[in-house]
């Protein structure tokens, strides 16, 4: 085993957390929605009820995405969380405010009442959505840090041409790419907005509000497709960050195309496939009402996230660039924890299979559509 | 005083962990006692245990949601305001927290939907399995986050690297499974079940001294309180070996926790109040009250006679017992600190030669490098009050649960558990003190590690974000009025279901 083999795994199993990730995030696309799914307070159950049995799980996703993170590129975790400070704390908030409000929404006594913890979901559904998809944007458009090499320290905020808004100005600096940051961010709320639609038609037994989901599925798919699209073009042809052999980074036309052509187009090929299957599943979900289209346009998203997490890492793109200066961007390779480090966690990380296991196994027997019945438990959301 | 970045920051460590932690341990013990009434259900096949289990089960829940939305705040902040932290000494700390959430939370969140909403979906058998599963995950996530946490009281199996400035895993098995890591866990454990019994003790508590749900009550009881004078004890032995561990290892802060100025031989533990204007070296009384000679040379050393060493000894130094003074310590550390710098220097300009000195001197004085950042000798003392108070709070409550529970074991092996006012009324306070020492054991923990963040190796003031103050003072304040609503919610449902009690019907 060598340490390049060992970045490019943690890179790997980032990105592949990343992709199970956005996977998960139909909860908030199907938050964001709720208003239109129902129209009832017992709508609204059916509909919480469905969203709520998952909820945690996306949660725990993203602790475990960031915790992979951490681990593995502790250097990133430290410039990012720490520079782009008010990004993370408002995706933080959105979180924070989701967590109870699937428990506490129809409690008695809940203090803010049902609207309010409503409004924490759209809260989440929306604004934790776009951000997450804006933050991720900057793996390709850059950050304005700067990142001292032998004093260690690190100054945000750098770059003479630019904002300074501590993160938020990845989407106010349209010198810097906000432009696609914000794209991205409302890519990313489309593609969720319809898997969210999906998985209600797949687990509702209610055939009102599986008319209402395949209808939103299509509307929104429709409105995707100019995200996409732009998304798509500007990502292929815009400049990006190489690195070379000796770690000097430097400023590439097309360094995204270039990174999916790379090691024989694999990533290019896996893009191109999850994006088929995706439209395919909305086809069968959206337009023909089957159930399994959330499974299929949702695996879609799967490959299609690896692969642009992968063109991040890979391909010699440098994963979290500065455009204040160069010679700061993080790759794979110098903000990575040390040989033994990501060699410890790559033991244990065999261990994943059985936890992927024990959750398919447990979504498995839990499977059955949301009914009249769970909507009357006690223990409902 | 002026308020700085810093410590903002660590105020804000401190309120957020403060909700975290009001909710953790009902979680870590609830979630066992509900597993055993489930059990109990399972076996005899009585309804009665079923809807007990089913009660506990909703507060449980209404509990959980608020441990997740405040437990990521930490992972968020370990990178948002202790970005340095995360640098130096990530890959090493990174790693239990990724097993963390491998191994802990997802388990959590797979079996919990089963646990709260399969009772009509999986057979009675899978849900007991599965309610026994989240009980495991939350216990396995206490024991990942404490392993993090006692490498930064006590970091073993790293090394530091010259190269890259830090600090680097060596052995994974050392990190995990020192012994500082296993008592605090089981110190924890067993403090967090102590507190989920005395949660269900308070609430059968009331309903017996209102006359209501007495069947319930009586069944709660009957479950919480072996359990709770089970771990009351437990808590005392695993107590004594952390005591050992921290006079062995953070001295500086068992000398603050006594109020030990003068180290000396068969050091006794006095039962007081701390005088305020002692100062290492004069000849005022450190603390007035009833002293237990040799009683902490038995606890921290298990010697009667066994030196502990005082504040004063740590600060000047103490030749006889081997003791530098922190003069030297500081003094070695920026030793290694400088040979660091010039060995970078001599890197850029590619001098072999230099760069193998500079490296020998580092490895010779990186034990110390942390003291470098210090300023003066006394810094390596923690602040004494609190470290003083919260430790002497906790262990008197400890004490107090260890006589208390016996009382209440043998009322309810007699029988006479639902009767006796002022038992009962004493009975509902059992959770508050629970609360009360659980903090105060964290307080004398935490407080009593500084001036570091990893003792004796990286301070406290080098940790944080290089970030304004403004934006730390805006998110502590948006945390705490978020955490406070929120938790006052939290309450409000909690009283409400308790009102309801057991056997209304629903809501
Ligand atoms: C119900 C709560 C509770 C009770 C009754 C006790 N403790 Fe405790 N104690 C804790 C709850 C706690 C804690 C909050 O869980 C701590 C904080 C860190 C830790 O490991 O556990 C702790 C820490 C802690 C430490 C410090 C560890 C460190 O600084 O790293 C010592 C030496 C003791 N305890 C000793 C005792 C003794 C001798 C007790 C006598 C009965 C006792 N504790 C009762
Ligand atoms: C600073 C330190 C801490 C961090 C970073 C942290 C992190 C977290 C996170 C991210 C969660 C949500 C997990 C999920 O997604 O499922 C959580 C919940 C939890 N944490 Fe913590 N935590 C800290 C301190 C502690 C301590 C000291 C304990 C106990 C010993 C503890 C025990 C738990 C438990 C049992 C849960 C799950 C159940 C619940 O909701 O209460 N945590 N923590
Ligand atoms: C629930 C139990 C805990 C409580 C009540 C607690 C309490 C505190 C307090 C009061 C401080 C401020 C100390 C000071 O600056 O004077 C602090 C700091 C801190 N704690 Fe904890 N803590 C707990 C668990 C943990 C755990 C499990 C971890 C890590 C895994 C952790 C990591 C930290 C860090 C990084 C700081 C900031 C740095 C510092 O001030 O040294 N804490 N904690």
């Amino acid at each position: 085993m060598t340490l390049s083999f060992l970045q490019h795994y943690w890179w790997f199993i980032v990105s592949l957390l990343g992709a199970l990730f956005v996977f998960m995030m139909f909860v908030q696309g199907g938050q964001s929605l709720a208003m239109q799914l129902a129209k009832t307070d017992e709508e609204e159950k059916y509909v919480f009820n469905s969203l709520g049995r998952k909820w945690e799980l996306t949660f725990t996703t993203l602790v475990m995405f960031g915790g992979a993170l951490y681990a593995a590129f502790p250097l990133f975790y430290a410039i990012s969380f720490g520079g782009a400070y008010w990004v993370w704390m408002i995706i933080l908030f959105t979180f924070v405010v989701q967590a109870v409000s699937y428990e506490y929404r129809t409690k008695p006594a809940n203090l803010l009442g049902k609207k309010v913890y409503h409004i924490f979901l759209y809260i989440n559904g929306f604004l934790g959505t776009i951000l997450i998809g804006a933050a991720v944007a900057t793996f390709f458009t850059g950050s304005n840090f700067a990142y001292h090499k032998i004093t260690r320290e690190l100054s945000w905020g750098v770059a003479s041409d630019s904002l300074n808004l501590r993160g938020l100005e990845a989407a106010l600096s349209f010198n810097h790419g906000a432009l696609f940051n914000i794209l991205f961010g409302l890519m990313l709320l489309f593609i969720v907005r319809i898997t969210g639609a999906l998985w209600v038609n797949n687990n509702v037994k209610n055939d009102i509000i599986r008319e209402r989901a395949q209808k939103l599925a299509k509307v929104n798919f429709f409105i995707l497709l100019p995200f996409l699209l732009a998304v798509l073009i500007m990502f292929v042809t815009m400049k990006g960050y190489r690195y070379n052999s000796d770690g000097i980074v430097s400023i590439v036309d097309g360094q995204y195309l270039k990174s999916l052509l790379s090691d024989g187009a694999y990533k290019l090929i896996i893009l191109l496939i999850g994006a088929l299957t995706f439209v395919y599943g909305v086809f069968i979900g959206a337009f023909k009402g089957e159930r399994k289209g959330f499974w299929i346009a949702n695996g879609g998203i799967v490959f299609v996230v690896l692969s642009i997490f992968m063109a991040a890492g890979f391909g010699n793109s440098s994963f979290y660039p500065s455009y204040a200066d160069l010679q700061s961007s993080l790759t794979i390779e110098n903000a990575s924890g040390s040989f033994f480090g990501l060699k410890t966690m790559f033991y244990v990380s065999l261990a994943v299979p059985l936890v992927l296991g024990h959750i398919f196994y447990t979504w498995y027997i839990m499977r059955k559509p949301i009914a009249e019945e769970d909507v009357q438990d006690k223990h409902s959301y | 005083m002026d308020f700085l970045m810093i410590d903002w920051a660590r105020a804000q460590f401190a309120m957020t962990i403060f909700f975290h932690f009001l909710f953790v341990p009902i979680t870590l013990g609830m979630t066992v006692l509900v597993a055993i009434m489930e059990s109990l259900y399972y076996k005899t096949g009585k309804e009665e245990w079923k809807k007990a289990t089913k009660f506990w089960q909703l507060l449980l829940a209404i509990n959980f949601a608020i441990g997740l939305a405040t437990g990521i705040i930490h992972e968020f902040e370990f990178g948002t305001n202790w970005s340095n932290y995360s640098w130096v000494m990530g890959d090493v700390f990174g790693a239990p927290l990724a097993v963390e959430g491998i191994f802990a939370f997802f388990i959590e969140a797979s079996f919990g939907v089963v646990s709260i909403f399969g009772w009509k979906r999986v057979s009675k058998k899978f849900h007991l399995f599965s309610t026994w599963m989240l009980a495991i995950g939350t216990n396995l996530s206490g024991f990942w986050i404490i392993v993090a946490n006692s490498f930064m009281q006590h970091p073993t199996g790293y090394k530091l690297n010259i190269e890259t400035a830090r600090a680097e895993m060596t052995s994974f098995a050392e990190v995990a499974l020192q012994p500082k890591a296993i008592d605090t866990f089981l110190h924890q454990i067993s403090s967090s079940y102590l507190l989920g019994a005395t949660f269900m003790i308070t609430i059968a508590a009331y309903y017996l001294l209102k006359k209501r749900d007495i069947a319930f009550a009586k069944r709660s009881m009957a479950v919480a309180i072996p359990f709770a004078l089970m771990n009351a004890y437990f808590l005392f032995l695993v107590g004594d070996m952390q005591a050992a561990t921290v006079t062995q290892m953070q001295p500086t802060k068992i000398a603050a926790a006594e109020g030990l100025f003068e180290g000396m031989e068969g050091a006794p533990i006095v039962i007081g109040i701390l005088n305020p204007n002692k100062k290492p070296g004069d000849a005022q009384t450190a603390v007035w009250g009833i002293p237990f000679p040799k009683l902490l040379s038995i606890l921290g050393k298990h010697s009667m006679n066994a030196f502990v060493p005082g504040i004063q000894d740590l600060i000047e130094g103490n030749e006889k017992y081997g003791i530098l003074p922190a003069a030297e310590l500081i003094r070695r550390g920026k030793v290694a600190i400088n040979a660091m710098n010039e060995y970078h220097k001599a890197k850029e300009e590619k001098n072999e030669q230099l760069m193998a000195e500079n490296r020998k001197i580092f490895d010779q004085h990186s034990k110390y490098f942390g003291y470098g950042h210090l300023q003066k000798p006394e810094d390596i003392i923690p602040p004494i009050g609190v470290t003083f108070y919260t430790f002497h709070i906790m262990v008197g409550l400890g004490t107090f649960f260890m006589l208390f529970f016996v009382i209440l074991y043998i009322r309810l092996m007699k029988g006479k558990i639902a009767d006796g006012k002022l038992w009962l009324k004493i009975s509902l306070f059992t959770l508050l003190m629970s609360y009360v020492a659980t903090f105060a054991g964290w307080g004398m923990a935490e407080v009593g590690r500084q001036p570091w963040t990893v003792f004796g190796l990286l301070p406290t003031i080098k940790s944080a974000t290089p970030i304004h103050l403004t934006n730390v003072q805006m998110t502590f304040f948006i945390f705490l009025i978020l955490l406070g609503t929120l938790t006052f919610a939290e309450i409000k449902m909690m009283l409400k279901q308790i009102k309801l009690g057991p056997n209304k019907p629903e809501n």
